[in-house]
């Protein structure tokens, strides 16, 4: 494989100086059109992504005699290599509607696939012995009354929000603001950071107001309680100044290359195929987190278990 | 060879090369007090300026002239990637070359198989380094399969080998240049002190936008950091072969090209083998950070384990890393010291023997087809995992009040004068006590730096940083200094603890970052201890080896007038190796803005935090790349202030 690579880059060179320079995507893989090549799907940063990405790969691997190549690379950064041919298909995708605009309205280099079937929450969550100790402590408006609990050295005398990972989606700025709230965000910088705090927080109890989402692994181990905000409707969140309301709930979607989509392989149609439930994810990434399994062990104990769900992902004739 | 032999260069462990450390100049009793005095009004000029013109220390806003303006340039790009001519004809192909390259590296290595490989390798140790290198390459490289690592450990041996080449295709005829032709040599001097001080987490993003992700990107990352050592060093070691040499061969008519390939090039061989080392060290610790740009390899590994807070499991990529970096260490410098050795032409007919021996067997043994994975696996992750979760579960109650203690008591207040100190009045003090700590040459430098730093808009941020920086340089050279004290001291401590600081500071910075957030919670403070970690190992080999370079009459004269330990470690050892503690806060200082950057990953906020936004989210691309120059910027504020310290008290050569 890798010295066709180099000889074909090589004639690349040779031909492409004759008739007039490199495009960016000059010399990269061509795409699995057709023939059984090798599919390169895009690994986001968080488990449940990984659940998603184990399961198709396996799939296709071991199923279909698909080669799969695996990226890890934050959301952003996996939207470019559609532009580059070094992605083929991002399995969970989080709405992004800028990058949406960009790469499938305005470079038309990526295509939508439809929905993975998981519904998405975004919130603010608190652990559970809060919510024992302090039963009001779920409803937003009561938030201030209990600042003080969550003061540490970060938060400049107020109390503490620790918000994620700078990839990820947040309005937390402008609801600490809009609803006047006596609170800091603090940026904790990753996810693996604000898992961390979250697992130190029902560990040593230690009280923690924080950003978080599901489906996520953690809630299989742990607690977690939502926070009420003022509730989500159409619109509320149209001016990112001014959001004073809580995150939508989000239906989670796959994206191809526009390349990977035209070829229409039998890989294409299974990632197309490919729908699950929030429990199935939670469960494939239990085995991945708290298990101790490799992508590929955790898929495979999946798949043998449910073989009904995943029948009809298969494609005809493959 | 040479009567002389000029004294070994400084490296320090960044790849920087200082001129050997001469001893410093004590300037005379009367103008050291002059010099005391101007410094005292100074010091009370400025205090008074703040008092009077504090500010509020507003925050910064988010569109910031510069930010659109790299905003700008990143639409341009996208926009012309694949029209303009400076893509179509040039950037892309160096992208085609650089993937050309890496695919020949990879296919050359793998071709090999695994057995191939690591008889390949052992055969190289053995041949250029001597048997017992050998040895040690063999069984560093079977540890990988034994770890279950081999495939990714082969690709990141094939990113660092492609940088390497490209360092070293690149660097050498560079650094002959630089040695020889004076003008390009002063050229190339600030510009390779930036490429230095810039943090290797602030060069992604602007490499993703010229050459996209993937390995090509990676490479050209990794070489842009890796090749000052090259030049730098090539430099020194065509500099100093023997001048007496040199007209010796042009008496008896060497031509230019002649005195370079049969004189200068080969009298500086041991010096260009130290300078391929330090090369592969550095190429090696940035090709692990590349993996945030879909470089293959070890570095996923890391990654990927911190995205799921399995600390064991990136002890283990982390390790083979190691392993990696002591073989290919081991093999380099002890190739390097061989090189001085003067053979006869019987021994040398034997090397090459072995050679031709040693090239066979690989050959051979490439032949036989082991799979890696069937030899015995071991894995560190689940006892790591354990004592990490103990610590976590145990001693959360004891981090926890060292890090409100340091935060409120130490880095608030320091914040708190930063920030609300006017951006002039700043830039007043830096210029005035730059020349006086370290002269005009570098307060012209620092000064104009630290104005940039203001007309970038992140004026907070970039002081809430170096506050942070600040805190944790005093920790680390507290800790560094202590450590390098008792290592001088205790021989046989210091050879245990040795190997130790080499893994700490080769095992990848990614690796400290998850116990740090466990112990001490998304917080500056997190960042600053790791940024201790990561930069006290260099500080206390420096420390050390300025304690040990006093000279041993010197210490038996204080010791026989009746000086007590602690009085000849204070007033004979100390002040005589200030030398070697100045330049271990000057490396100190960029090592820990470095780590800083990184710990925006772990709640540091500030720059470090802007960067890795602005690298991850499209809108705050600008004010990503506003914030990485920010960082080089302080960089060079701080560089120039510790090391203009360092030359103008002493001679210059």
């Amino acid at each position: 494989m890798r010295t066709l690579r180099t000889a074909a880059a090589a004639a690349l060179i040779v031909t492409l100086t004759a008739c007039g320079g490199a495009t960016s995507g000059a010399g990269e893989d061509e795409p699995s059109a057709g023939a059984k090549g090798t599919v390169n799907l895009a690994i986001n940063p968080w488990v449940g992504y990984e659940a998603n990405a184990a399961v198709i790969a396996y799939l296709l691997e071991k199923k279909m005699g698909y080669t799969v190549e695996k990226k890890e690379l934050k959301e952003e950064i996996a939207w470019q290599g559609f532009e580059t041919g070094e992605v083929d298909a991002i399995v969970e995708n989080w709405g992004h509607p800028d990058l949406k605009k960009t790469y499938i309205e305005d470079k038309k280099v990526a295509v939508e696939v439809g929905p993975t079937g998981n519904q998405g929450v975004i919130g603010w969550y608190v652990p559970q012995w809060m919510v024992d100790k302090y039963p009001d402590i779920t409803d937003w408006k009561s938030l201030n009354k209990y600042a003080d609990l969550f003061k540490t050295s970060e938060s400049k005398g107020k109390g503490q929000f620790l918000a994620g990972d700078p990839s990820f989606v947040t309005n937390d700025e402008a609801l600490v603001t809009n609803l006047k709230l006596n609170y800091t965000v603090v940026y904790s910088g990753s996810e693996a950071a604000i898992i961390k705090a979250a697992q130190q927080a029902s560990a040593q109890t230690k009280p923690l107001l924080f950003y978080f989402y599901e489906p996520q692994w953690l809630f299989a181990k742990e607690k977690y309680v939502r926070v009420k905000l003022p509730e989500y409707k159409e619109g509320c969140d149209a001016d990112p100044k001014k959001v004073a309301c809580d995150y939508p709930d989000y239906v989670l979607d796959k994206i191809a290359s526009k390349k990977f989509a035209d070829g229409n392989s039998t890989a294409y149609q299974l990632v197309k195929n490919f729908t699950w439930t929030n429990d199935d994810q939670n469960l494939v990434s239990d085995y991945l987190t708290n298990q101790g399994m490799s992508a590929e062990q955790a898929a495979e104990k999946w798949v043998n278990e449910h073989e009904s769900t995943w029948k009809p992902w298969i494609p005809a004739g493959s | 060879m040479t009567a002389t032999v000029p004294p070994p260069p400084v490296l320090q462990p960044g790849g920087r090369v200082l001129t050997a450390a001469s001893d410093t100049a004590v300037p005379g009793r009367r103008g050291w007090l002059r010099s005391r005095t101007v410094a005292a009004v100074l010091a009370a000029v400025t205090v008074v300026a703040y008092l009077v013109f504090r500010t509020d220390g507003a925050a910064d806003s988010s569109d910031a002239a510069a930010f659109r303006f790299f905003d700008s340039v990143r639409d341009w790009v996208d926009a012309n990637r694949d029209t303009s001519p400076v893509f179509l004809y040039g950037l892309n192909y160096v992208r085609l070359g650089v993937r050309l390259l890496v695919d020949g590296v990879h296919a050359a290595l793998t071709g090999l198989g695994f057995a191939g490989l690591v008889a390949a390798v052992a055969a190289i140790g053995a041949v250029l380094a001597g048997w017992r290198t050998g040895l040690l390459a063999l069984g560093g490289f079977l540890a990988f399969g034994v770890l279950g690592l081999w495939e990714q450990s082969v690709d990141t041996l094939v990113l660092t080998v492609s940088a390497v080449l490209l360092s070293v295709l690149i660097g050498v005829p560079l650094g002959i240049l630089a040695a020889r032709v004076r003008w390009v040599g002063a050229t190339l001097r600030p510009v390779l002190d930036v490429m230095q001080i810039m943090p290797t987490f602030a060069y992604l993003a602007p490499m993703t936008l010229l050459f996209l992700i993937g390995e090509p990107a990676a490479v050209i990352a990794t070489m842009i950091y890796a090749v000052p050592a090259t030049i730098r060093i090539t430099a020194l070691g065509i500099g100093e072969v023997s001048p007496t040499a040199v007209e010796a061969a042009t008496a008896l008519g060497s031509t230019r090209w002649q005195l370079l390939s049969k004189v200068r090039l080969p009298m500086a061989r041991t010096t260009i083998a130290l300078a391929v080392n330090q090369t592969i060290m550095l190429a090696l610790s940035m090709v692990v950070i590349t993996a945030l740009i879909d470089a293959p390899g070890l570095g996923q590994n890391i990654v990927s384990a911190l995205q799921r807070v399995n600390v064991g499991a990136a002890f283990d990529a982390g390790l083979a890393i190691v392993i990696l970096a002591v073989v290919l260490d081991r093999i380099t410098t002890n190739a390097a010291r061989r090189t001085r050795v003067h053979r006869t032409d019987q021994q040398r007919r034997w090397r090459w023997i072995g050679v031709g021996v040693a090239l066979v067997a690989a050959v051979l043994i490439s032949v036989i087809k082991v799979n890696p994975e069937d030899l015995p696996g071991y894995s560190f992750a689940a006892p790591v995992n354990d004592l990490v979760g103990w610590i976590e579960l145990h001693w959360y109650d004891a981090t926890e009040g060292l890090k409100n203690g340091i935060s409120a008591g130490v880095l608030d207040p320091i914040e708190t004068v930063l920030v609300t100190t006017p951006w002039w009045l700043f830039v007043a003090a830096v210029a005035a006590f730059g020349t006086l700590i370290s002269g005009w040459r570098a307060a012209v430098i620092a000064a104009p730096a630290a104005a940039g730093i203001a007309g970038l808009g992140l004026w907070q941020h970039s002081m809430q940083t170096l506050a942070t920086v600040l805190v944790a340089i005093v920790l680390t050279m507290a800790l560094g200094v202590a450590i390098g004290v008792f290592c001088a001291r205790h021989d046989r401590l210091a050879a245990g603890i040795r190997p130790l600081l080499d893994a700490a500071q080769t095992m990848p910075s990614f690796v400290y970052l998850l116990p740090a957030v466990a112990l001490f919670g998304a917080s500056r403070f997190t960042a600053i201890v790791a940024a201790v970690i990561f930069a006290v190992p260099p500080v206390v080999r420096l420390v050390e080896r300025g304690l040990r370079d006093v000279p041993p009459t010197v210490v038996e004269a204080a010791l026989s007038a009746g000086s007590t330990p602690r009085q000849l470690l204070w007033k004979v050892q100390l002040p005589m190796a200030r030398g070697g503690l100045l330049l271990a806060a000057n490396q100190g200082i960029v090592m820990v803005l470095a780590m800083v950057v990184v710990g925006g990953l772990v709640g540091a906020g500030a720059l470090g935090y802007d960067v890795a936004a602005g690298f991850s989210q499209r809108e705050l691309f600008g004010q990503g790349l506003a914030a990485g120059l920010a960082i080089v910027l302080l960089g060079i504020v701080l560089d120039r202030l510790t090391q203009g310290f360092h030359h103008s008290k002493g001679p210059r050569r």
